[in-house]
């Protein structure tokens, strides 16, 4: 009986430690898990007040406060490329903002890049309504209207792995399925012409830009970035000139030595 | 005496500090840890020239700092690393510079397969990725004894660069998915008819990182934008960070801002990742 009683007792007393040691392991799971949302919100706080600065020095650099940023030289940006997340490039008229200002700001060859191709459908659209902007607002006789144009090239995930594909494609059937016996040793200049016969003869950006959530280049062709400068814009609803104008600045003054 | 004290402050020190990183991991781990962090170790030269060292000193400083940053990684349990150690494009720096260069990368290839080396005391595999016949002889024995040495490693893999850039990988899984198809084709071209025979997974499967998933974040540091023909191909998704500061000086926090950004951004790569 007593024997009983004791055995009873230590069980409750084993099943009261249990819920203990439970209570403590998800309570310290529940105290990491604040912490770590505490390590998070110093983070967001942290981007909120860069934000901030970052909003009131583009108001800065659009009203023309800057000397170095007046006088941008323009001519180092030879090719850029603007990549923007997919979900936001359904923003059409934003994307049409954008290509005013880049016009504006003087330059003339930009590509657009979307994994989802959503940039390939309003492209159409896009080209029509800078040429008619661009119409209305210059007389109809000006001889350098031509020259102002923005050249535009729209291209999305499809042109990047998919691309490389149909160029090894090429290859193949050029030097190893012909019947020609010699299989040479494949060099980058081969890969190259080999993309320039399947239309692929764009040259590779200087700078690329990249308007979304997250500084990803979301699958842009990998063959066309390998020295391009790649900087994060933010979200394309919250685009600025006076960003642009910082992001292009900056890109004019680096300098690379290409691995020497 | 001192010696003695100073040795056992330094083990104090390295003891606090090991401590406090675990409790951060502790708490980072309340969130997803990326599986793959890739680095370009970009700086070395203009440390030694910021701190008055003679020239090649930078890359040695930049060495411990490398198995520092490495240990970081295995304890926050960070499975894969990848590290930029020397491109192709850097044969083309005076050959005094480039012999040192893989003097010491030869030296520590060597230091890598010793018992009390990190890559035994965290399990790692070590894979050497890249243009290897480019490579003088003894560096590319010495690479080989590593792999060797470490293949049964399974706990985490360490993906070492060298002779590499993402044109020269594209370029050869190109040519090996050739090969490849050639050999399981005996007709020539007028029988086989105008259809694609290679696709984007026969190419991928040849590529010299295919021993690693793409990477979650690359690391740049010095503050410079560009990937310098550095995973091209596998950072579709990958996060890129770029740090001001040069890589003998980057530590611990710019790993936990890394990660941080990382977890910050998690839901967006995700949901990426599946619709394409």
């Amino acid at each position: 009986m007593f024997l009983r009683w004791l055995e009873a007792t230590i069980l409750d007393f084993g099943d009261e430690m249990h819920k203990v040691y439970m209570w403590i392991w998800s309570s310290g799971d529940l105290g990491l898990r604040l912490l770590w949302h505490i390590l998070h919100l110093i983070l967001s706080t942290w981007y909120f007040i860069i934000g901030l600065m970052g909003s009131v020095e583009s108001f800065l650099i659009s009203s023309g406060l800057f000397k170095r940023y007046r006088d941008l030289d323009i001519s180092k940006v030879q090719y850029l490329a603007v990549a923007i997340d997919s979900d936001e490039a359904l923003q059409t008229l934003k994307v049409l903002e954008l290509l005013r200002w880049l016009e504006a700001i003087g330059l003339r060859k930009v590509c657009l890049y979307d994994t989802a191709g959503v940039l390939k459908k309003s492209k159409e659209a896009l080209t029509l309504l800078l040429k008619n902007e661009r119409m209305s607002s210059e007389t109809a006789s000006d001889p350098l209207v031509e020259e102002k144009c923005l050249s535009l090239e729209v291209i999305s995930f499809s042109d990047g792995k998919q691309a490389v594909a149909k160029a090894a494609d090429v290859l193949l059937k050029k030097h190893y399925l012909s019947s020609n016996t010699e299989k040479p040793k494949l060099t980058e200049s081969d890969m190259t012409d080999a993309l320039g016969a399947i239309g692929y003869r764009e040259p590779d950006p200087d700078l690329m830009l990249i308007y979304g959530p997250a500084r990803c280049h979301m699958g842009f062709p990998a063959w066309r970035i390998r020295y391009t400068e790649i900087l994060h814009m933010g979200p394309l609803k919250s685009m600025k000139i006076g960003a642009l104008i910082k992001a292009i600045h900056r890109y004019t003054m680096v300098h690379q030595n290409y691995g020497t | 005496m001192a010696k003695q004290s100073s040795n056992r402050a330094t083990q104090v020190i390295e003891a606090v500090g090991s401590f406090l990183r675990r409790c951060i991991g502790s708490i980072l781990s309340a969130g997803p840890i990326p599986k793959h962090i890739a680095f370009i170790m970009d700086g070395n030269r203009r440390y030694a020239k910021k701190q008055n060292l003679e020239e090649g000193a930078g890359h040695r400083f930049g060495y411990s700092t490398l198995m520092n940053m490495l240990k970081y990684c295995y304890e926050l349990d960070v499975k894969y690393v990848t590290i930029y150690a020397f491109s192709i494009e850097n044969f083309k720096r005076r050959p005094e510079e480039v012999q040192s260069t893989m003097q010491l990368i030869q030296e520590k290839i060597e230091g890598l397969i010793e018992k009390e080396s990190i890559v035994n005391r965290y399990g790692v595999r070590v894979h050497f990725i890249g243009n290897l016949k480019l490579l003088s002889k003894p560096v590319q024995l010495a690479a080989e004894r590593a792999m060797n040495a470490t293949w049964h490693n399974s706990k985490a893999v360490l993906s070492i660069c060298i002779a590499y850039t993402s044109t020269d990988e594209i370029v050869n899984a190109v040519e090996e998915s050739c090969k490849e198809k050639q050999k399981g084709n005996e007709k020539l071209l007028d029988e086989i008819g105008e259809g694609p025979l290679i696709d984007v997974a026969d190419v991928e499967k040849h590529m010299y990182m295919a021993v690693a998933p793409d990477p979650d974040i690359i690391i740049r540091t010095s503050g410079e934008t560009r990937l310098s023909n550095f995973l091209l191909w596998q950072s579709a998704r990958s996060l890129l960070y770029s740090p001001g500061v040069l890589w003998p000086e980057i530590g611990f926090w710019h790993l936990v801002r890394a990660v941080l950004d990382f977890q910050k951004n998690y839901a967006y790569t995700e949901k990426k990742s599946k619709e394409s």
